[in-house]
């Protein structure tokens, strides 16, 4: 476009536009192939962990069979059948549900609060939280959870889930919250509204979206955890990421039988991602550009 | 409004006492939660790294000062290379994920056909279960029968131990952790990019600056806050890896600990060895190390940031 401009002496003008016409050029084919090879990176190790789910344990064996194979659902039936998995998906849904919603309705208020009253000490207490290595919380957790009676209840793995959930919904709600114009629930308050009234009735409806995707995320994190869940949760209890190494036994590996179970906890979740891309992206990228 | 109509009650009083302190009514309940759920047990760590805790739950320990961290510091066998080994592995991985994430970023800067499938590509990994995919890529770098070997086997290379390999097993890991985390690193540059304004960019264009020129004197200098933010989100994340490790690796990080890190060592210690003192020590100057790091990179970020 604006390349002619560069030098406007016609002795050089031919050869500066020369190179750049080439490149210009060049470019455009450069770029499709470097997509192609980062399309191709990412994607082909989980369309191999797919293809696998399918073969049998002697395809899997057999380099010759590697894309050209008869397809079977026998592991699946293995996971299903043998393994308990139904009850293992139960078990990470619901904790995922439930500490996103608890971790929201702590969580939206308090961001609200801090993003308002710019609460800087608060909102890095809630932070160091981010920082924090898992075991460092899970030693004193488990000596108590253990006293309790409590390990491998629904309740102690809900509360660990929330620990990684909460700090995560307060830093996308705060900048989220930052964003928010407030002129609106100023005037809610001019009209009679007590300020509870107007963060209740003007300001949380026109958050909606930053709240979805609040909880998108920390439902994908909760289901992917699996530190807490590995020390705190019992045979019933289990979820996926834990229950995934029954199928790894000291001396051999059901491969057919794991990558089916990989399947099964990847799939839920990639079909919420593609369906919730934008928020996601948001999500992950929330205060980041901010400084 | 109606609200003066209202006959007043208990509820009144509470209401107007809550919409005065409201700052704290709407921040509390979150912050008694994190209070009890994270200061709290740091605490006991604190408490915790200066006993000889051990054993079952219920034994006696002795208060024993700091004897855990004269052991752990002078610990050249366990500690000292778990210190090594999370360095590497975070550096490492650091190292290529900012690198590519620029370029990725950089590729996927203006808009083209086909985009929005870029896009979900690399999405996937990001979302993936982290040990589903230390899963999938033990079975691809399985040293007989993964298709890793089979592709080397194509050029004429010989088969390598990848996962299985003392050496090896650790730079296979990073790049399991920079396959899985590019994509991070590519979003949040993406959002960056996007949100600079054209004008230093088609200036410098106008000044004929190369492309290159371009890249490095304008648009870089102007998203480092965001490149750093990323830095320290990546490194934070890098520095506590666990779930593929252990996943592909098993307790301890190996039969040769070869690729234990600070937290798997300090994992094995609470949780095989019921060690809780001496892991406690452990996890605290960890914790020191990455509050350390952190510091130095804000210093860094307000220093680009002004």
């Amino acid at each position: 476009m604006t390349s002619t401009l560069v030098r406007e002496t016609p002795a050089t003008a031919p050869r500066t536009r020369q190179p750049r016409k080439r490149k210009s050029a060049a470019y455009p084919a450069f770029r499709v192939i470097m997509l192609a090879v980062i399309v191709l990176t990412f994607v082909a190790p989980l369309a191999w962990m797919v293809l696998a789910s399918f073969k049998t344990n002697v395809d899997i064996y057999n380099p010759e069979s590697a894309f050209v194979f008869s397809p079977t659902m026998q592991n699946y039936e293995t996971v299903f059948g043998q393994a308990n998995y139904l009850q293992y998906i139960f078990n990470s849904f619901w904790i995922g549900l439930a500490s996103t919603a608890l971790s929201l309705i702590l969580g939206v208020p308090a961001a609200y609060s801090m993003s308002r009253f710019v609460m800087k000490k608060s909102a890095a207490l809630v932070l160091l939280a981010r920082i924090i290595p898992g075991v460092s919380l899970l030693v004193p957790w488990y000596l108590i959870f253990s006293n309790l009676r409590l390990v491998g209840s629904y309740e102690v793995l809900i509360l660990s889930h929330m620990f990684v959930a909460l700090p995560l919904i307060v830093y996308i709600m705060m900048s989220f919250f930052d964003s928010l114009p407030l002129e609106l629930e100023e005037q809610a308050q001019v009209d009679g509204l007590t300020p509870i009234g107007a963060f209740l009735r003007i300001s949380l409806p026109l958050s909606v979206p930053g709240i979805a995707t609040a909880g998108i995320l920390s439902f994908i994190f909760s289901w992917n955890n699996f530190m807490f869940a590995l020390v705190l949760s019992g045979a019933r209890t289990k979820t996926l990421p834990v229950a995934i190494f029954d199928f790894v036994a000291y001396a051999s590996i059901d491969w057919g039988g794991l990558m089916a179970a990989a399947v099964i906890i990847t799939i839920p979740i990639m079909v919420i991602a593609l369906f919730t891309q934008k928020y996601i992206v948001s999500g992950l990228t929330a205060g980041a550009t901010k400084g | 409004m109606s609200v003066l109509a209202r006959p007043r009650g208990p509820f009144d009083a509470f209401s107007r006492w809550a919409n005065h302190n409201r700052k704290w009514v709407l921040a509390a309940p979150a912050m008694v939660f994190v209070a009890l759920l994270i200061i709290f047990p740091v605490g006991w760590t604190l408490y915790l790294s200066l006993t000889d805790a051990s054993g079952s739950v219920r034994a006696e320990s002795e208060f024993i000062g700091l004897e855990n961290y004269f052991d752990v510091l002078t610990d050249t066998e366990r500690f000292w290379p778990a210190v090594l080994r999370t360095a590497a592995f975070t550096g490492g991985a650091l190292l290529f994920e900012m690198g590519l994430g620029m370029c990725i970023a950089l590729l996927l800067w203006r808009p083209f056909r086909g985009e929005k499938w870029v896009r979900v590509a690399i999405l996937l990994p990001l979302v993936a279960t982290p040990v589903a995919v230390g899963m999938m890529w033990r079975l691809i770098f399985e040293p007989n029968i993964g298709f890793a070997n089979q592709m080397l086997s194509w050029f004429g290379i010989p088969a390598q131990p990848w996962l299985s390999g003392q050496t090896t097993a650790l730079p296979t890991l990073i790049f399991i952790d920079i396959w899985q985390w590019t994509p991070m690193v590519v979003l949040i540059l993406l959002a960056g990019l996007t949100s600079l304004s054209d004008e230093p960019d088609e200036a410098a264009r106008v000044d004929g600056a190369t492309a290159w020129q371009r890249f490095w004197y304008v648009t870089f200098p102007l998203i480092m806050p965001t490149f750093i933010t990323a830095i320290l989100l990546r490194g934070i994340d890098a520095l506590k890896t666990f779930d593929i490790l252990y996943a592909t690796k098993g307790k301890g990080g190996g039969s040769f600990h070869e690729v234990e890190t600070l937290n798997v060592y300090a994992y094995g210690l609470s949780f095989d060895y019921n060690d809780y003192g001496v892991s406690s020590t452990v996890l605290i100057i960890f914790f020191l190390m990455i509050i350390g790091c952190i510091w130095l990179l804000t210093i860094r970020k307000k220093r680009s940031n002004s």
